[in-house]
């Protein structure tokens, strides 16, 4: 018996998007290219300096070059020194705010909606505010150099530290916590014995991770007198002695591509 | 009849580890009872299994004992105490005395094995002890000889995580009895588990209780199982006890009553 002789039915039909999920989709295309040629637009390319650009840039580079070494260890080494030193006392204050916001933040520690929004705001409004802008505010209050830079790093961080810690500690496992509540141990043993254990892996990681992003921030925190990298770069840029910024420069390219290795190698042996 | 006293067998300081559930009632949503009045008395030793088909509120009832499951209604009588009213301190010094095996064993997993048996005593130590690993001498010595009870004396430097499931169980009835306890409370401590290994760890429940005349409440998914160890079966059914009785007494109409349907006897 051949398929011809079976009863007519109607070919099935399938297609991934409805009709009005296609147009959905074509709309959103249309929006996405009408922003993109607004924007060109908007940013004003002045077509003088477009056209000389590769010129300019040779000639900057040119300018840079050969980089004054002999400028290392009087200047660029103390400064790389100091940015290193901001980077790592920043992120360890961070990281002890941070917890302390975090356990706010946690809806399976704190169990009050009105105090997880308050630690969400912390969060989320040290985030929002740039660590240059920190740095403006905190050189304002305490004067440029060093202390200033730390702040920065240290209050822009919290929100970074503080979101990913909350998420650890709330993706932490129930069960060994019921556990531990089902022992009758008090409230802190099970944050020490019951939590700690679980998010520690995720709280080294996250601190190593944001030490490396603060590294590169402090290098140049010292543009607006944050202490640093920056500010042997800015009194390079402003004497207009362009070979010591080239050494800058590279000193920063240098120290982001080793920090990267660092914590790269050491992630990989907590993890 | 519940009203009946209960056999009051003594701990050996003397106080009574019977305990009496009175209209025990819990909604998790209003008008929708999981648990509906449930009266049992616990005799103050020996293994009661409760048993009964899934989602029918055994887990929620060994659940209110220790108030891991907050109760809508109804009185738990523990030591005299009503466990269903208590709050804060009074709460955790009554739950240090009732220890609990999970059916995912629920260890810490990233610490050794010692230091989860030694999490039984997180009630009694101050926290400056739990966090600096300075338990009591008495304590360490007790966690060694409780993890040789349980058959792993040689794996108290491991971690907790590279144990097998059975050896994971293990180590959840040490921290039970670690809490020096006077009632053990097992939440289908074998589902996760082997048949062999399952034997085991009912065999291993029973006789550690039984040596220490702790009493046991088990809920049990494998009616064999219950029926061998346990001096006391309790079938549930739809949020209600349909059968109180020891082991030799469970017959197929119970059965029948507990789960409903027949094919499945065949």
């Amino acid at each position: 018996m051949s398929t011809m002789d079976l009863p007519a039915t109607p070919l099935r039909r399938w297609e991934r998007f409805t009709l009005a999920e296609r147009l959905g989709r074509a709309l959103f295309y249309l929006i996405a290219l009408t922003a993109i040629m607004w924007s060109f637009k908007t940013i004003e390319i002045i077509p003088e300096f477009l056209y000389d650009a590769p010129q300019q840039t040779v000639d900057l580079f040119a300018r840079m070059w050969p980089i004054d070494w002999s400028w290392y260890f009087p200047v660029v080494h103390p400064a790389l020194v100091e940015t290193l030193h901001i980077a790592t006392l920043g992120t360890i204050l961070a990281v002890i705010m941070a917890s302390g916001v975090a356990l706010l933040v946690a809806r399976n520690i704190t169990r009050s909606p009105i105090l997880n929004f308050i630690g969400r705001f912390i969060l989320v409004a040290t985030r929002s505010i740039h660590s240059i802008v920190w740095a403006l505010f905190f050189v304002a209050v305490f004067g440029p150099g060093a202390l200033a830079g730390t702040l920065a790093i240290a209050m822009h961080s919290i929100g970074f530290t503080g979101k990913f810690l909350s998420e650890a500690i709330e993706d932490a496992r129930r069960g060994p916590i019921e556990a531990l509540i089902a022992s009758g141990a008090p409230p802190l043993s099970i944050l020490i014995k019951g939590y700690w254990p679980q998010v520690k892996p995720a709280f080294l990681s996250i601190s190593i991770f944001r030490w490396d992003i603060n590294v590169r921030e402090s290098a140049v925190l010292g543009l607006v007198g944050g202490g640093g990298l920056g500010m042997a770069l800015d009194t390079a840029l402003a004497n207009l002695y362009w070979d010591q910024a080239g050494l800058v420069l590279f000193v920063i390219f240098i120290v982001v591509v080793v920090t990267e290795i660092l914590t790269t190698l050491v992630r990989s042996r907590i993890i | 009849m519940d009203a009946s006293a209960p056999q009051q067998t003594r701990a050996a300081d003397g106080v009574s580890r019977s305990l009496i559930i009175r209209n025990l009632r819990k909604e998790y949503r209003a008008g929708v009872p999981v648990l509906k009045d449930v009266s049992l008395t616990i005799e103050g030793r020996g293994l009661t299994a409760i048993i009964g088909p899934s989602g029918t509120g055994k887990s929620t009832l060994i659940r209110c004992i220790n108030r891991l499951v907050d109760p809508t209604s109804g009185e738990m009588i523990f030591q005299g105490q009503d466990l269903a009213t208590l709050r804060g301190k009074a709460l955790r010094q009554a739950r240090r005395r009732i220890g609990m095996v999970f059916q995912e064993y629920n260890l810490v997993e990233r610490l050794t094995v010692i230091e989860n048996v030694l999490c039984g005593r997180l009630g009694y130590v101050p926290v400056w002890r739990a966090w600096l690993r300075k338990f009591p001498a008495a304590d360490v010595d007790r966690a060694f000889q409780l993890l040789d009870e349980v058959g792993l004396g040689d794996f108290a430097n491991q971690r907790a995580d590279q144990l097998s499931g059975g050896q994971r169980q293990r180590v959840g009835i040490a921290r039970a009895l670690m809490q020096d306890p006077d009632l053990i409370l097992a939440d289908e401590p074998t589902s996760s588990l082997d048949p062999k290994t399952s034997f085991e760890i009912m065999e291993l429940i029973a006789r550690r209780a039984g040596e220490r005349d702790i009493p046991v409440i088990v809920n049990i998914h494998n009616v064999e199982l219950g029926r061998r160890f346990a001096d006391r079966i309790v079938g549930m059914s739809k949020g209600e006890i349909v059968f109180n009785g020891p082991p030799a007494a469970l017959e197929e109409k119970h059965l029948l009553a507990i789960y409903g349907g027949e094919g499945w006897l065949e």
